[in-house]
C-alpha cells in the first residue's frame, strides 16, 4: 500500500475480513474475471499459486474468488458463504494449487472459466495489497488491466488496424485515454490489447470492432 | 489547502483556529471537489460498520475459519478486572472483538488496515461513553485520526509487509490517540504529542504472523495497542511532551520498518510465526 490521498483509504475500506490482499482483492479478481467472460458462469477451475495456495484457505480466498464470480462485493456478507451459494445457483467449481513459478506474484490466480453459452475464457490476477489487483493475462495472451476505469479489451489476429481502429472509436467519442497495452505471441500471432478510459464507450461502437477482432469486451470500473 | 506531515495539521488548526479533524475534512472535500457534507455523510456508514462489527464482536464467538483464533472476546467481557477499570476492560473486549470478527469473515473497516481493524472503533466508542460526546464529534475525530493515518502513509507507511506491525497497529493506535486527545479537549499541539508519543512506545514492532493468517498475534496486538493509545493520549492531556518532535517519530518509524528484515515483514518466516509451536501450527492447518 502506498501513499493515501483519500481519508477514506486509511479509514476504509469497508470490507468482509480477514485480509485486504488475500480476500477483497480475491474478491475484485472474481468480479473482474466474471466481468470480462462477460457471460453467467457455469464452471470454474481456480488455481492458486505461492501465498494464495499455502494460505489461501485461512483466508477464504477461494470463498472471496467465487463471491466476485458470483457478483458479490468486497463487503458483502454472503462472501463466507458464497461456495454453498454457487452450489444452490448450479456452478461447478474446482481448485487447484498450482507452481507457476517465481516470475509470477505470491498473490496469483487463474481463472479457467466456462459460460452457459460454451464460451471460456482463462484469466490470470494478481493481488498487488491494499484490495488492488491487476489482470496479467487473458488466455495466455501477457496483459496489464486493474478493473478501475472503463476497458476496452480485444484479443485478435496480429495485423496492422486495429489499434487505428480502436483510436479512432475512442477519439470520435471524445473519450479520454488512462493507460493502453497492447502484447502479441509472434509476428502475425494472435495479440491481446486492454485499454483503460475515463469515460464509457458506447455499445454500437464497440460492436464495430468486432468485425476485426475475435474477441471483444468492454466492461465496466468495479469498485 | 494540503498537509504532508502532522506539523501542518498542528500549524492550519492553530492558524484556522479549527480542530485538526476540521482542517481534515476541508481538505478532503477541496481535493475530492466534494461538498464537505458529502464528505461527512461517508465517514458516518465507516462508523456504523465500525460499530456494527462492535456488536457482533461482543456479542458472539466468532472462530475464525482456521480455527486458530476466536473466543477471547468473550473471555475478555466476563471478567472481573484487577488492574484495569472496568471501562478499559471492555474497550479491550470490543478492540479484540472487531479483529475477530475480521478473522471470521465478518465485515469490518480496515483502520488502516483489516489487521488492525479494532483499535480505532474501540479507543472511539469508549471515548464517546466516557466523555458523553455526540456522534458529530466522533466523526469529527475519525477525521483527525484519519489525516494522522495519511501522514503516516506519506512519510512512512501502513503496511505490515513494507513497515512491520508498527505500520499497522502501531498508526492505528497512533490514529486513536491523537484522536482521543483531540476529543478530551486537548490543543493541536498535544494532538502531535500523543500521536509521538504512542508510535515511540511502539517502535520496532514486527509482523509474525502464525501461518500468514491475520490471527496470532494480529488479534491480541489490537488489543496492546489500545492501551498505548490510552496511555499515550492521557499522557499528552496531562501535559507530558514528547522530546522527539512527531514528525521525526513518524521518519524513524520509517526508517526502523525498512531496517526490520524480510522475515519480520508479514512473510510468517520469523518472529512468533518461527518458533515450533507457530510451526506446528502453520503445519496443521486444513488446506482443503
Amino acid at each position: 500500500m502506498g501513499k493515501a490521498d483519500s481519508v477514506f483509504e486509511v479509514i476504509g475500506p469497508i470490507m468482509i475480513g480477514p485480509s485486504s490482499s488475500h480476500t477483497a482483492g480475491a474478491v475484485r479478481i472474481g468480479q473482474i474475471a466474471g466481468a470480462i467472460l462477460g457471460e453467467p458462469v457455469v464452471k470454474a477451475v481456480i488455481y492458486l499459486h505461492g501465498s494464495y495456495a499455502l494460505t489461501g484457505k485461512g483466508h477464504g480466498t477461494d470463498k472471496a474468488l467465487v463471491a466476485g464470480l458470483l457478483g458479490f462485493g468486497a463487503a458483502d456478507e454472503r462472501i463466507s458463504n458464497s461456495l454453498e451459494i454457487a452450489k444452490e445457483k448450479g456452478l461447478l467449481v474446482k481448485f487447484r494449487r498450482v507452481d507457476l513459478g517465481d516470475d509470477y506474484h505470491p498473490n496469483t490466480a487463474r481463472l479457467l472459466l466456462q459460460s452457459s453459452l460454451g464460451t471460456s475464457f482463462e484469466i490470470t490476477a494478481i493481488s498487488v495489497g491494499g484490495g488492488n489487483i491487476s489482470v496479467i493475462e487473458i488466455n495466455g495472451l501477457p496483459i496489464t488491466l486493474s478493473g478501475e476505469y472503463y476497458t476496452l479489451i480485444t484479443i485478435h489476429k496480429d495485423q496492422p488496424g486495429i489499434v487505428a481502429q480502436a483510436s479512432e472509436i475512442i477519439a470520435k467519442n471524445k473519450v479520454n485515454i488512462a493507460t493502453a497495452n497492447v502484447t502479441r505471441q509472434r509476428r502475425g500471432g494472435l495479440a491481446a490489447m486492454a485499454i483503460e478510459m475515463d469515460q464509457a464507450l458506447p455499445l454500437e461502437a464497440v460492436k464495430q470492432l468486432e468485425k476485426v477482432a475475435q474477441i471483444v469486451r468492454f466492461i465496466h470500473p468495479i469498485y | 489547502m494540503n498537509y504532508r506531515n502532522i506539523q501542518d495539521l498542528i500549524r492550519l488548526a492553530e492558524k484556522q483556529k479549527k480542530k485538526i479533524g476540521e482542517i481534515v475534512i476541508a481538505v478532503e472535500a477541496e481535493q475530492k471537489d466534494m461538498p464537505p457534507e458529502k464528505v461527512r455523510e461517508q465517514m458516518v456508514k465507516v462508523w456504523r460498520v465500525m460499530q456494527a462489527s462492535i456488536r457482533r464482536g461482543l456479542a458472539k464467538e466468532n472462530r475464525s475459519v482456521s480455527g486458530l483464533s476466536g473466543g477471547d472476546a468473550k473471555l475478555v467481557t466476563k471478567t472481573k478486572p484487577r488492574f484495569l477499570s472496568r471501562r478499559i476492560i471492555k474497550a479491550v473486549a470490543m478492540a479484540l472483538g472487531v479483529a475477530e470478527v475480521n478473522a471470521a469473515m465478518g465485515k469490518i473497516v480496515a483502520c488502516p488496515t483489516a489487521g488492525s481493524c479494532g483499535i480505532v472503533p474501540a479507543a472511539l466508542t469508549e471515548a464517546a461513553s466516557r466523555l458523553k460526546l455526540s456522534e458529530d464529534d466522533v466523526i469529527l475525530a475519525l477525521f483527525t485520526a484519519a489525516g494522522i493515518g495519511i501522514v503516516c502513509s506519506i512519510n512512512a507507511s501502513i503496511s505490515g509487509a513494507e513497515g512491520g506491525c508498527q505500520a499497522e497497529c502501531g498508526v492505528a493506535a497512533a490514529m486513536a490517540a491523537g484522536a482521543l486527545t483531540e476529543l478530551a479537549g486537548g490543543t493541536p499541539k498535544q494532538v502531535g504529542y500523543a500521536v509521538a508519543l504512542c508510535l515511540s512506545n511502539m517502535l520496532g514492532l514486527v509482523c509474525d504472523p502464525v501461518a500468514g493468517l491475520v490471527e496470532v498475534p494480529c488479534i491480541l496486538r489490537n488489543a496492546g495497542a489500545l492501551m498505548q493509545t490510552f496511555l499515550a493520549a492521557e499522557l499528552a492531556l496531562a501535559g507530558v511532551e514528547s522530546r522527539i518532535p512527531v514528525d521525526e517519530v513518524i521518519s524513524a518509524m520509517d526508517e526502523v520498518g525498512k531496517a526490520l528484515p524480510e522475515s519480520l515483514r508479514e512473510t510468517a518466516q520469523g518472529g512468533l510465526a518461527n518458533t515450533p509451536t507457530g510451526q506446528r501450527l502453520c503445519r496443521d492447518l486444513p488446506l482443503d
